[in-house]
């Protein structure tokens, strides 16, 4: 039934449903993944980003709905006959294996010759960076070449699909971006389809090439980083995407003449004395600073507006005299900002 | 066993040395005796110290074809009911964990129960049960009564490997590419292996040398323990008994003991490896 585009799309759900008992954790979720890209479910815990990976990998079964695997409906095949592998959460590495035992476990079990097998273990241990440690047992490895030896283990199949859940979730910050950089480098000279699950808006924004928001088994947006930042859909998208100042109510209704919700970047909020000259095409409010937060890039500013809303307003350090940023504290301020950047957003 | 003072010597804790040591020479000393006792030349009473020390018992308890057939009924009640356990108990474990089903707390306080219950209940239930369906009391009696309590071993075994392992290893199998039976052979067994073999061990020495169960299950049937208990009443032989006692102790104490180091060492591993 799918016919065209067949060979462009990796990844089809339509109408998904996966219920448990009474909570449906993915709710009638549609979704296409283009072949080739860094695709990105990105949601607070229990939205249903993990479930949706898991129905793709096979370890569970939508309660309504199909799923297509490259145009072929795999929805109630279990996991070893279908065509994508996983890096878990906590790597499931093989404690009884070695290193090499481990990587080499797919083909193993695909009963490829030995000679064969091993050459493309020592293939893999190269491709991420640890020659040399076949022979070692997983628990004598730190947590980061635990990591690379799930990703050895999961890519030496040549899945077209990977599927990563929350990889990096267990390893410290600096080890953290390095592996973001690795496995977006990896993705795109194996040039396969990554499906990467997070909750980390960051990790999501820097790696991917599209993102899917999930909220209560939901899909809010589907985009690219920078409209899922620039455009977000909906109040829950542009507050879990970077942060957003809501303008609703009294206050959206003096600025635009209706009563409509919308939202503002903290950064894109010009901050300046009373007397500053109004901007072509700009909002302008005033308000009392009542918190000033230095924070060496950039100082953060909440200013009370006289209608009651709070709004946050981020102002990038760029003159040495920013020393005396906290002398703004109580001071009264103009707040501008340009009508493009005060975004609609859907009733929700 | 050091106590750390504030000036940060260290103290040995005399009281405590002293009665950790009474209360293990109270467990072990009986069981000296009875090594003893398999020496005298007294048959009928326990004189202290015995009155002359001869081999000749070792002798005639080997030589008593009625020990021999004991012996050989206790190892295969104690084998097949290990067996029966091992496949029940993790085939328990492994739902328990895995599932989420009505009344998955029930099953595993019933699978529990059988090992905190007297012998004496579980004892009096069989047979009771066993009679009304006039099912003659026999070998398999026997072995279904010592499988009630030889399930619980191995469950908790295998039930605890499990919370340890957790299932994202058989699902990283599967992802692999290995279907449900391979996954067992190549992931499972090898991580539930020490556990099920430590759950059995254990298993089989509590059938070894259990007693108040078997009273209600056997017909005419002679497991070693019963065996034992009814030379009792035969004061002659006494040392016999003795010599046959301290077999038991050994067929018994070695497996726990090396059921319990595998359990240790299994730990580290599995431990070590998350």
């Amino acid at each position: 039934m799918k016919s065209q585009s067949t060979q462009d799309i990796a990844v089809v759900f339509e109408q998904v449903t996966r219920a448990f008992g009474e909570v449906k954790a993915v709710d009638n979720v549609d979704l296409q993944i283009r072949d080739g890209e860094f695709f990105t479910m990105l949601g607070p815990s229990g939205s249903g980003k993990t479930t949706c990976l898991r129905m793709v990998a096979g370890f569970d079964r939508p309660t309504a709905g199909e799923i297509y695997l490259h145009g072929v409906k795999v929805t109630t095949l279990p996991p070893y006959e279908r065509d994508v592998n996983t890096v878990f959460q906590d790597y499931a590495l093989f404690p009884h294996m070695t290193v090499g035992e481990n990587i080499a476990y797919g083909p193993m079990i695909k009963k490829m010759p030995k000679a064969e097998r091993q050459q493309r273990v020592n293939e893999m241990l190269d491709l991420v960076r640890l020659p040399g440690y076949g022979a070692r047992k997983p628990s004598q490895l730190s947590g980061g070449q635990r990591q690379r030896v799930a990703l050895a283990r999961a890519l030496i199949n040549h899945p077209r699909v990977l599927l990563l859940d929350e990889p990096l979730g267990a390893l410290d910050l600096k080890l953290r971006q390095e592996m973001q950089i690795e496995l977006k480098n990896l993705q795109q000279r194996l040039g396969i389809t990554f499906v990467f699950v997070t909750h980390d808006q960051e990790e999501a924004l820097s790696m991917s090439d599209r993102i899917a928001v999930f909220n209560q088994g939901k899909i809010e947006q589907i985009g690219t980083p920078a409209q899922m930042y620039e455009q977000p859909a909906t109040p829950f998208v542009a507050n879990f995407v970077g942060t957003s100042n809501m303008v609703k109510g009294e206050l959206a209704k003096q600025l635009t003449g209706v009563d409509q919700l919308y939202a503002v970047r903290p950064e894109k909020i010009h901050l300046g004395v009373l007397t500053a000259p109004p901007q072509p095409d700009s909002y302008a409010v005033a308000g009392n600073v009542l918190d000033v937060v230095y924070l060496g890039l950039y100082t953060r500013y909440l200013v009370q507006l006289d209608t009651g809303d709070l709004m946050a307003v981020v102002q990038q350090n760029l003159e040495t005299a920013a020393v005396d940023v906290h002398a703004a504290r109580g001071q009264r301020v103009q707040l501008q900002w340009s009508r493009n950047s005060m975004l609609k957003l859907g009733a929700k | 066993m050091a106590a750390t003072t504030l000036s940060g010597k260290t103290r040995r804790p005399w009281g405590l040395i002293l009665a950790s040591t009474l209360v293990l020479l109270f467990l072990h000393i009986p069981i000296w005796v009875i090594f003893l006792y398999t020496f005298t030349t007294d048959a009928t009473t326990f004189t202290f110290p015995p009155p002359g020390l001869t081999t000749h018992w070792w002798g005639a308890a080997l030589r008593r074809t009625d020990f021999w057939a004991a012996l050989w009924l206790s190892i295969q009640v104690a084998s097949i009911a290990t067996a029966i356990a091992l496949v029940l108990g993790t085939l328990a474990a492994a739902a328990v964990h895995r599932s989420r089903f009505f009344g998955r707390e029930v099953v595993s306080l019933m699978l529990l129960l059988p090992l905190a219950l007297p012998g004496i209940v579980t004892g009096i239930a069989l047979r009771s049960t066993i009679s009304m369906y006039g099912i003659p009391f026999s070998f398999w009696t026997i072995v279904i009564g010592h499988a009630t309590f030889c399930v619980v071993t191995v469950y908790n075994n295998a039930l605890a490997r499990f919370r340890r392992t957790g299932w994202s290893q058989v699902e990283a199998s599967m992802d692999l590419g290995a279907n449900g039976f391979t996954t067992f052979r190549h992931i499972l067994l090898p991580v539930l292996g020490s556990a099920m073999l430590a759950g059995g061990i254990l298993a089989f020495a509590l059938s070894f040398d259990e007693i108040i169960v078997t009273t209600f299950t056997a017909g005419q049937q002679q497991t070693l323990p019963i065996w034992i208990f009814s030379q009792l009443f035969r004061p002659r032989d006494r040392p016999i008994t003795n010599v046959v006692a301290f077999f038991v102790i050994i067929i018994t104490a070695f497996p726990i003991l090396f059921a319990h180091r595998l359990g240790a060492r299994a730990d580290e591993h599995v431990g070590g490896a998350r």
